[in-house]
């Protein structure tokens, strides 16, 4: 692709972005399996409406699919952005139903649920790549962050040139370590939250409405 | 860097692939995606000289979770050195959106290739046959 058209392209987002202000920012939920995700989204949308957006579990792939909830106004020191939160399947490079034998799991069931999860992370990869305008990238803070997976989607992420939050999530936790993630990744933003006991969701909706009005 | 390739042997070895950058350089991200799916799946370890492209990395997530079935084949495990901040690139590069893409790129199947340790500097993989 020549340097014209890569102008021509990058002016392009740039201006979609500017006259779409009026509109609600789809913020896609990302990260690997059982970093919280979805209990972020809960979290969020209880928070923010009332209502909840999927079941929570401990066991990986939980969230086969991706799933929307629309119209989340979130206000924070005079800031106000509406946004649509789209949580989405961990994303993986590896799905061996085994794993699940070991939550007692018939092999049916854990074959089934192997392959609702491969799907799901297919169509995760497709939402990043076509349908969502920002991202709050969730970890997990007891787990390294530097896996290939996570640097994978973090450069996926900003070569799409997405704002990007990094949460540093189960903060909760004793081994939690919020620091080593955010020197893995300096290059953004790290908030830390208990999405799970609702620690520090003051700072989370301020940084929301800061990066996505 | 030449591209060299080792065929398996018959004593149940494993295979590694070493694709060089200019080889990789005349496809197309399908055929990058194609070539390095089929080699994994035949239990081989492909090391790419200079890695893909960000865009071409989720196109491989895709298309290999499209490919897992049970008891066949359980996806990939991929290795590339953690880029250091994004600092090597020129403004001109972000602003375009680009990245520098010359990474050493360690593919294999899931059910054979272990990572022991990775930095910066440092991949070190536990290999083991089919």
């Amino acid at each position: 692709m020549g340097l014209l058209t890569d102008l021509r392209d990058s002016i392009s987002r740039v201006v979609d972005r500017l006259f779409s202000e009026s509109e609600p920012k789809r913020i896609g939920i990302y990260g690997p399996p059982n970093a919280g995700k979805t209990t972020l989204a809960n979290r969020i949308a209880r928070d923010w409406t009332g209502d909840a957006i999927g079941p929570e579990s401990h066991i990986p792939h939980e969230t086969r699919r991706a799933r929307r909830k629309e119209n989340v106004e979130i206000e924070r020191n005079g800031k106000k952005v509406t946004i649509d939160i789209v949580d989405t399947p961990g994303v993986t490079t590896k799905v061996d139903y085994k794993e699940f034998l070991d939550h007692d799991m018939e092999k049916e069931d854990a074959v089934r649920r192997s392959r609702e999860a491969t799907e799901g992370v297919a169509e995760a990869m497709h939402w990043l790549r076509e349908d969502v305008d920002g991202v709050v990238y969730v970890l997990d803070s007891t787990k390294d962050p530097i896996s290939q997976v996570n640097t994978m989607l973090i450069g996926i992420i900003e070569s799409q040139d997405l704002p990007v939050l990094i949460f540093a999530n189960k903060i909760d936790l004793e081994d939690a370590n919020v620091e080593r993630i955010s020197n893995a990744y300096p290059q953004h933003e790290t908030v830390e939250l208990s999405a799970l006991e609702g620690e520090n969701m003051d700072e989370v909706y301020a940084k929301i409405a800061e990066y996505f009005a | 860097m030449p591209e060299a390739t080792t065929s398996e042997n018959g004593s149940g070895g494993v295979q590694i692939d070493l694709f060089s950058g200019s080889r990789m350089a005349s496809l197309t991200s399908m055929e990058k995606i194609r070539l390095i799916l089929d080699g994994v799946r035949d239990g081989n370890i492909v090391i790419l000289e200079e890695g893909l492209s960000p865009d071409e990395e989720s196109k491989l997530i895709e298309v290999t979770m499209a490919e897992i079935s049970p008891d066949e084949f359980n996806g990939i495990e991929i290795e590339t050195y953690p880029r250091s901040q994004a600092a090597d690139q020129s403004f001109l590069d972000r602003l375009m959106g680009r990245q520098s893409t010359q990474k050493l790129t360690v593919i294999g199947p899931a059910n054979q290739i272990q990572t022991l340790h990775k930095d910066e500097n440092l991949i070190s993989a536990l290999v083991s046959r089919k």
